[in-house]
């Protein structure tokens, strides 16, 4: 067998890897195997291409990848759960660039040929040069456009989306009049350059393609909602494998179509799932900013002038500990607040005195889904204590207690009752359904998608302000006395 | 024109198995599986090798150098990043209560 037909065998087996792993990954059970096993495939590819006879730079790409890992794994192993979403974006942002990258440095190789040719020739003129160009042929061309376009897209897009989750920017949508506009003459000039680059071949072209498709990436994605950007995240890690696709046609690799399609692929039907776990079409999340704000302010200034009732910990410690049946339900602020340990020493004194507890996890709760069930985990909360939104639905009306912990629009009835709100039709935890409502939070601030919420004005409900993890601890020793 | 259509019938191919492969996921494993996809798509470090060690001129090597460097990003914060947050999931609860193989 020649060396070269071992190398493709390799990247088969890869390519295997990749496809039992994605398979893998959507099972409980074998999701962890899954990702090892996408790991030792992807080892065995870069073995194989290390390889690869006559590659030059090898040192180089040794110390490009030894200061990438030692960029990316102490980031990755010590970053603190919270921030695990933006991790991702980066992490899917940067593989988008390089798919852009590597499109880029191909169509360089192809081209330089012909530059190298018109050196030769003596006396060449502007039109000859295009003649020369053309030797490269137009699906070439077209392979690499959608190789820097997408690529660039998801670059771009996936670093405004870690600015919104890292909150160095509003989470909120950003609007501007015009927008629409203004983004419909990006996607028309995104086009025209393309058609340029594809008839002239010109690398000119290609530079402004790259310029004016990271614009379109910020343009996209700055009128999301903060709440919407896990979603986002995955339409993203989805266009970023679409890149790697076209890169792989540009440069001629089974592996890197076949990997990059899978992802594509699977991260358009995620991203379905995804949105419609939060009960909306995605077309809703992507496009659904430009009315929004109106409808948000609008509720803001209708809940001006009332009130709140606020508690003590030690009421509520009281309300807690002589409940039958308390159902905890965390949000993001849990997350922020560090403050998972400390929740389930209050379950767990709850429970020493008799008290029935569960956790009610909305699928979309804190900024990803899963992010709660990850967290509590950590916290060594058994499995059956946590129970999903369409499991806990059912016992809401017999709880005597809901405690809710730094959650807000999953709970939000606006989700059933107002149509005009922007999470009209997303799935909640029927918190209002529960004798008492006890709320911690840290101030009266909307939640991440917002809006007010109609059910901090229940007359059942009691607000303790502060820190989770400040009043948690607080409610423990409430507990305990009580 | 032969090549492409051999990567065409690949890419078709490749459409249909990520649909049928993930066709039903708990709502818990959304993060993780975006998040290994993430790291799966990182084998354009592949590429990104390949275009560099076959750089010539001084601009390739600067960009394929980089392209190296951001997929590198990619692979092993993705493939680091997944297998944390499964680890979670399964593994210290797996330990306290043995037999729990559960959620489904």
């Amino acid at each position: 067998m020649s060396r070269g037909t071992f190398l493709d065998l390799c990247y088969l087996v890869a390519s295997i890897t990749f496809i039992l792993a994605l398979k893998g990954l959507s099972s409980p059970k074998r999701a962890r195997q899954g990702n090892l096993l996408a790991a030792v495939g992807m080892a065995i590819a870069i073995a194989a291409t290390f390889a690869q006879p006559h590659l030059h730079h090898l040192s180089l790409m040794i110390v490009a990848m030894i200061v990438g890992a030692a960029v990316a794994v102490p980031t990755s192993r010590f970053v603190k759960m919270t921030a695990i979403p933006q991790l991702v974006a980066i992490f899917n942002g940067v593989g988008g660039g390089a798919a852009a990258l590597v499109s880029i440095v191909e169509y360089l190789a192809l081209t330089s040929v012909t530059v190298l040719y018109l050196r030769t020739s003596s006396g060449v003129t502007i039109h000859v040069a295009i003649g020369g160009v053309k030797s490269v042929a137009v699906y070439k061309i077209l392979e690499v456009v959608l190789g820097v376009v997408i690529g660039t897209v998801s670059f771009s897009g996936s670093a405004i989306a870690f600015a919104k989750l890292q909150e160095l920017m509003t989470g909120r949508p950003v609007t501007y009049p015009g927008q629409q506009i203004m983004n419909a003459i990006l996607g028309v000039a995104i086009v025209a350059v393309a058609i340029l680059l594809l008839v002239t071949g010109s690398l000119v072209w290609l530079w402004i393609l790259l310029v004016l498709a990271f614009v379109l990436g910020i343009a996209f994605v700055l009128p999301i909602g903060g709440a919407d950007v896990p979603v986002l995240i995955s339409l993203l890690n989805s266009f970023t494998g679409l890149a790697v696709a076209a890169s792989g046609f540009t440069i001629g690799s089974n592996l890197l179509i076949v990997a990059g399609t899978l992802v594509g692929a699977s991260g358009i039907l995620l991203t379905r799932m995804m949105s419609s776990a939060m009960g909306r079409s995605l077309p809703n999340i992507l496009f659904s900013a430009f009315g929004s704000n109106v409808t948000a302010s609008g509720a803001v200034e209708r809940d001006d002038g009332r009130s709140v009732r606020s508690g003590t910990a030690e009421d509520i410690g009281v309300l807690l500990a002589y409940a039958r049946k308390v159902v905890i339900i965390p949000g993001y602020g849990l997350a922020v607040a560090q403050a998972q340990h400390v929740v389930r020493e209050l379950a767990d004194e709850l429970q020493e005195r008799g008290v029935e507890v569960f956790f009610a996890i909305h699928p979309v709760a804190g900024r990803m889904p899963g992010h709660m069930n990850v967290l509590l985990a950590e916290a060594n909360v058994p499995y059956d204590e946590l129970k999903e939104m369409d499991e806990a639905n059912p016992e809401m009306a017999t709880a005597d207690v809901a405690l809710v912990v730094g959650a807000n629009d999953t709970v939000n009835p606006a989700a059933h009752d107002t149509p005009g709100s922007p999470i009209y039709g997303m799935p909640i935890i029927n918190a209002d359904q529960a004798t008492n409502i006890v709320f911690l939070k840290r101030s009266m601030r909307p939640g991440f998608a917002g809006i007010e919420n109609e059910l901090l004005y229940n007359p059942k409900t009691v607000l303790l302000f502060g820190d989770a993890k400040d009043t948690l601890q607080k409610l423990v020793a409430a507990v305990a006395v009580a | 024109m032969n090549e492409i259509l051999q990567y065409l019938t690949v890419f078709i191919l490749s459409v249909f198995i990520g649909i049928e492969v993930i066709s039903k996921v708990p709502s818990i494993l959304h993060t993780p599986l975006m998040s290994g996809s993430n790291a799966i798509h990182g084998v354009i470090i592949v590429g990104a090798m390949l275009v560099l060690g076959h750089a010539t001129s001084n601009v390739e090597i600067v960009l394929g150098t980089l392209a190296v460097f951001l997929a590198t990003l990619n692979v092993v914060g993705g493939f680091v990043v997944t297998d944390r947050m499964l680890e979670m999931f399964r593994g210290k609860p797996a330990e306290k209560r043995e037999t729990k193989q559960d959620t489904e």
